[in-house]
């Protein structure tokens, strides 16, 4: 179970807006988060992540506490330890797909199969400027999936992915959710963008 | 001719350019990440070489370093260290005189990346330090060689801290620009032109290395 309640102050044009979530996640459920543009839909997995730090809130993971600011106690993203999907993808140039996996595991089996099931095996040696908009997609969704995680953040995951490929993906990613009991969690705008996941939807606009 | 001012010139130029890369490093990197008056202070003081006139630096370096003032006066009681007239003088000056040359290239190539790379490497459950040397420097590669090819060929034409500093002692602290300016002093112009087409050729290559390692795509060595 994952509990959330943070408040975060966001900037933006019209002026200042705070971004208010009290939610919680049950262990193994996929949640699909929306809301419009600079909501700060983005900032909520970064908060999550512990990449970005509220003003005031409490976050808990099972047992334990990795942010509350009433405690002054905040976890690092390195032991928060979350599968993270960035929207710009954040792929390492210097890296190659084989690279980025064994960056994150030195287990091999468990590479080959990330590997096949984002489809790259015949892409091991190519760098991501060498990669298409699909390809390095997946292999960020295979990095953050490489570290094994208990709970999985993806930015506009499948944005760039065509239907056939998407439906080819996300049996494959769910039978490993499960495997893991990870908790997801999606931020999407694209309504069809989720099809195959049978997703709990929640809504998030800043005040 | 004399070779000597030039193989001290390349050793000099050598040596600063390696302490550089060690403190320039993590100097640069820390500059890059966020503001605070401390860094800008530090960034200040950092950059003034680029502004101020060598002879004014090379004056307060000679202040700094005599043995008869503050902190050069220190330096020879406890550890009976010159450094005003000798080569580990010339180094520290150089050291300083050139790390804007270093720390500016580094600074911006870091500011360049994307935050969300670093991001990505935390996440991954990777330290700080990991990131830095399996993430950042590899992608700012072209940078550090712009960085410490500049900072090498900027050491080579050093003339007015040198002077301050280090004076004009043979095999010691008389460098290749020292050597010009002393030989057309004594009218001595084949010399002179000698030592300074050795130092343009030499400064040359460097900087047309800096673009072919670039594959063409360098920008001015100055971005």
């Amino acid at each position: 179970m994952i509990s959330i309640d943070i408040e975060k102050k966001l900037k933006a044009y019209k002026g200042e807006q705070v971004l208010k979530i009290a939610a919680q996640f049950d262990k193994g459920s996929i949640t699909k988060i929306y809301g419009p543009s600079g909501a700060g839909k983005s900032t909520l997995l970064k908060i999550i992540a512990g990449l970005v730090e509220p003003e005031r809130g409490k976050i808990s993971v099972d047992d334990g506490v990795w942010l509350d600011t009433a405690l002054k106690t905040c976890l690092s993203p390195q032991k928060r330890k979350v599968g993270f999907v960035f929207q710009n993808y954040a792929l390492f140039p210097n890296m190659t797909v084989q690279q980025h996996l064994e960056y994150v595991s030195d287990d091999a089996q468990w590479i080959n199969r990330l590997l096949t099931i984002g489809k790259l095996e015949t892409f091991t040696s190519h760098k991501p400027e060498y990669l298409s908009g699909g390809q390095q997609q997946r292999l960020a969704i295979l990095r953050a999936m490489a570290i094994r995680p208990k709970l999985m953040l993806m930015d506009e995951p499948f944005s760039a992915l065509d239907p056939k490929m998407k439906s080819e993906l996300i049996p494959g990613l769910k039978s490993i959710w499960y495997e893991l009991g990870t908790t997801v969690l999606i931020v999407s705008h694209n309504p069809q963008e989720l099809e195959g996941l049978t997703a709990r939807e929640m809504y998030v606009e800043s005040q | 001719m004399d070779l000597t001012p030039i193989w001290l010139t390349l050793k000099l130029a050598a040596i600063t350019t390696v302490i550089l890369l060690i403190i320039g490093l993590p100097l640069a990197y820390w500059l890059s990440k966020g503001r605070s008056i401390a860094k800008i202070i530090l960034e200040a003081i950092i950059t003034m070489p680029l502004v101020l006139p060598p002879s004014v630096l090379g004056f307060y370096l000679l202040m700094a370093f005599s043995p008869k003032h503050g902190i050069g006066e220190w330096l020879h009681n406890t550890f009976d260290i010159q450094l005003v007239f000798s080569f580990k003088g010339l180094v520290l000056a150089s050291i300083i005189y050139s790390m804007p040359f270093m720390i500016g290239p580094l600074k911006s190539a870091l500011q360049q990346l994307p935050m969300s790379l670093s991001q990505a490497s935390y996440t991954l459950g990777k330290s700080e330090k990991e990131t830095f040397i399996k993430v950042l420097l590899p992608n700012i590669r072209a940078s550090v060689l712009t960085a410490a090819i500049l900072t090498f060929a900027h050491t080579l034409g050093e003339f007015g801290v040198v002077l301050m500093i280090g004076g004009n002692i043979p095999g010691v602290t008389r460098v290749a620009s020292i050597a010009v300016y002393d030989s057309v002093e004594n009218m001595d112009y084949s010399s002179a032109n000698a030592y300074s087409l050795i130092l343009f050729c030499i400064t040359f290559i460097m900087v047309i290395s800096v673009f072919v390692f670039n594959k063409y795509k360098a920008k001015s060595p100055l971005e």
